[in-house]
């Protein structure tokens, strides 16, 4: 696949360079990039705007940095602790004093906050998804900002400072996903190795009949709903699995650096998904992956400097009025002509007043 | 609690719920004549104090504060020949987007000129000590300001849309755009003409509640998105059920702090969005006849 070429092409470059370092970048860029495809295909296929999903990408991350971070030793009289400790699902590390602590493993955090993202969204979307328009926009942004004021508010969660000191993520043997310098190749190419699969998924998704009711959907919900597609059904489907795509995204993202914090629940976070999103063009899978991976390394790096959430909104701004198809379509992708030549053309259309 | 308790947080309660109603009707004003929900309505309101802040060091306080009017509804206006004039025909859907990226985009402005200093205006009479008794509840005399000048606006406003011309053009243009331009009258104007309107009143509104609440650059979106639960509450496009909606809420976030940790007053709003959104999206006062026949 002419992706996985490029991944691994792009990791010789940054070795031969001697520039590893961007490869941290790229790793988290990928992570990012997961939650963006995601939410692509919801934006895309189906047509519902979510100005909420750094909230699901919070549960996920938060859910996971709760479980690991606790020291199960520590409670091993309640119950439940227990129970992890008995059958195994606790991994066992020393801490930096030496004491012994267990904490819940990984595996058993990211099914678990994939299972609460999964309630979660589904709870909220059956509501969610009956309202239209900008009535969606606000309600997602509602979701997104409430979230982002329990995590900021709750001890639980670390109140402003987050939680920290999150432990790696061992997959198997000495593979493992953490921020550890050493392992930053390795790393690298499990994060892209989870973004092609999901990429695979959602592809697969797109091509099968299931996909072709979405596109049905998102033409005309009415006419899909008079053909027999249960659109409520999948609207709520793609609704939970773009969530579900944060949320791992989200909790990998946590086991990498190590810590989570409140500014990645925020409306501004959304609002970047949003961005980009509609900048690689709407239902364009690998036009999100590409301005994902574009501006997000290039956030990361910090070449926007502080300008970084201006810069963000200021596309979304510019995108939504000029170029509302984004700017990877067939007719800008021509040459840079192409796109001066659409951009006036968009110029000359405009006519008296505002009305849709 | 004891009555002193209650008045003390229901005075609270009105006088954040009457700013919450100002930027209702903000939005109610530009919902009607566009149906765009703008969603930079709350930066308009921490313009309007950052601006009359800076203009203070230069003027007297009065004239700081027309003049922080004046240039915010500059920028009201500038907002809509610049952008929402733009497109031949967007969907009112796209229009909302670019409001919330526009509220990015003036919050890193404002983050950039002001700094993340909290700041405030000087209390209009009086200074932080003053207060005022009433009935065994401790006011500052700013919270009587808040009070007069939201009535005033309210009050003025509804002068202007029933006796005066433009204002009447402009609810022509929200019963149906095409007839009030086939009236001869200049629809993109009035569009503009809302656009200032509602930035005036929220830069009013910023001004006076400056000295109670603080001023800093991201002040703007909490009020935002409350301004938004309030003018859904009360049924988009209602300027009687903004107050009202807005009284409300701000009444249930005031007594909210005796039950609830402060840290969740903020979800208290967006909650009451939520639920009214999914159980009755035309709010409290909005019939939900005429909000089926909306196209938006």
């Amino acid at each position: 696949m002419l992706l996985a070429l490029a991944v691994v092409l792009f990791q010789a470059l940054a070795s031969i360079t001697g520039s590893e370092y961007v490869l941290t970048q790229m790793t988290m860029s990928g992570y990012y990039t997961l939650v963006i495809v995601g939410l692509t295909v919801l934006m895309g296929y189906t047509g519902q705007i979510s100005i909420g999903h750094a909230g699901f990408f919070a549960i996920g991350g938060y859910t996971t940095a709760v479980l690991t971070t606790k020291n199960l030793l520590a409670l091993q009289n309640s119950p439940l602790a227990a129970f992890l400790l008995k059958w195994g699902l606790a991994v066992h590390t020393t801490d930096p004093y030496g004491a012994m602590i267990a904490h819940v493993s990984p595996w058993v955090s990211l099914v678990v906050s994939v299972l609460i993202t999964m309630i979660i969204s589904f709870l909220i979307g059956i509501p969610i998804l009956k309202l239209k328009g900008h009535y969606l926009a606000m309600a997602t942004l509602g979701f997104g900002t409430i979230i982002y004021h329990l995590v900021l508010g709750s001890r639980l969660f670390g109140e402003a400072d987050g939680i920290s000191s999150v432990p790696s993520f061992v997959i198997a043997g000495p593979l493992r996903i953490t921020g550890d310098t050493s392992q930053r190749i390795a790393n690298y190419y499990i994060a892209w190795f989870i973004v092609i699969a999901g990429i695979v998924l959602l592809v697969n998704l797109i091509n099968s009949r299931a996909g072709r009711a979405l596109r049905a959907i998102h033409g005309s919900e009415d006419a899909a709903g008079a053909m027999g597609v249960n659109t409520a059904r999948y609207k709520l489907s793609i609704f939970v699995l773009s969530a579900v795509f944060a949320a791992v995204g989200g909790a990998l993202l946590t086991h990498f650096n190590g810590s989570i914090g409140p500014s990645e629940s925020s409306v501004v976070k959304s609002v970047r998904y949003v961005a980009i999103v509609a900048v690689g063009g709407m239902a364009n899978i690998w036009g999100s992956l590409t301005m994902g991976l574009l501006l997000n390394f290039l956030s990361l790096r910090g070449y926007l400097g502080s300008y970084d959430d201006a810069f963000f909104g200021l596309m979304l701004i510019v995108i939504m009025l000029f170029f509302p198809d984004g700017l990877l379509t067939r007719e800008t992708l021509g040459n840079a002509a192409g796109l001066i030549k659409s951009l006036k053309q968009r110029l000359a259309g405009k006519d008296k007043g505002v009305r849709k | 609690m004891t009555f002193e308790q209650f008045l003390q947080y229901a005075l609270s309660g009105i006088t954040m719920g009457s700013i919450y109603a100002i930027v209702a009707i903000g939005y109610n004003i530009i919902y009607n004549t566009t149906g765009i929900i703008n969603f930079a309505q709350g930066e308009f309101v921490m313009l309007g104090g950052m601006t009359a802040i800076s203009l203070n060091f230069f003027m007297p306080l009065p004239l700081a504060i027309a003049l922080s009017v004046a240039i915010v509804s500059l920028a009201g206006a500038s907002i809509d020949i610049l952008l929402i004039r733009r497109l031949k025909k967007p969907t009112v859907l796209n229009m909302t987007i670019v409001t919330i990226g526009l509220s990015t985009v003036i919050r890193e402005i404002a983050l950039h000129i002001w700094d993340e200093k909290v700041r405030s205006l000087p209390y209009f009479t009086g200074d932080e000590s003053t207060s005022i008794n009433i009935l065994g509840a401790y006011i500052s005399p700013q919270v009587l300001w808040v009070l007069g000048v939201s009535a005033v606006i309210v009050m003025l406003l509804s002068v202007f849309f029933r006796y005066t011309v433009p204002g009447r053009s402009m609810r022509a243009c929200s019963a149906n755009l095409m007839a009030a331009k086939l009236c001869g009258i200049n629809t993109k104007n009035m569009i503009t003409l809302s656009f200032v309107l509602s930035a005036a009143i929220g830069a009013l509104a910023g001004c006076v509640v400056s000295p109670i609440t603080m001023t800093q650059y991201d002040g703007g979106t909490p009020l935002a998105i409350k301004g938004f639960a309030v003018a859904i509450l009360g049924g988009l496009g209602n300027s009687t059920g903004a107050v009202v909606g807005g009284i409300m809420i701000g009444l249930l976030e005031a007594f909210s702090i005796s039950i609830l940790p402060l840290a969740y007053m903020d979800v208290i709003a967006i909650t009451i969005l939520l639920l009214i959104l999914f159980i009755k999206p035309s709010g409290l006062l909005g019939s939900s006849e005429v909000s089926a026949l909306k196209d938006y």
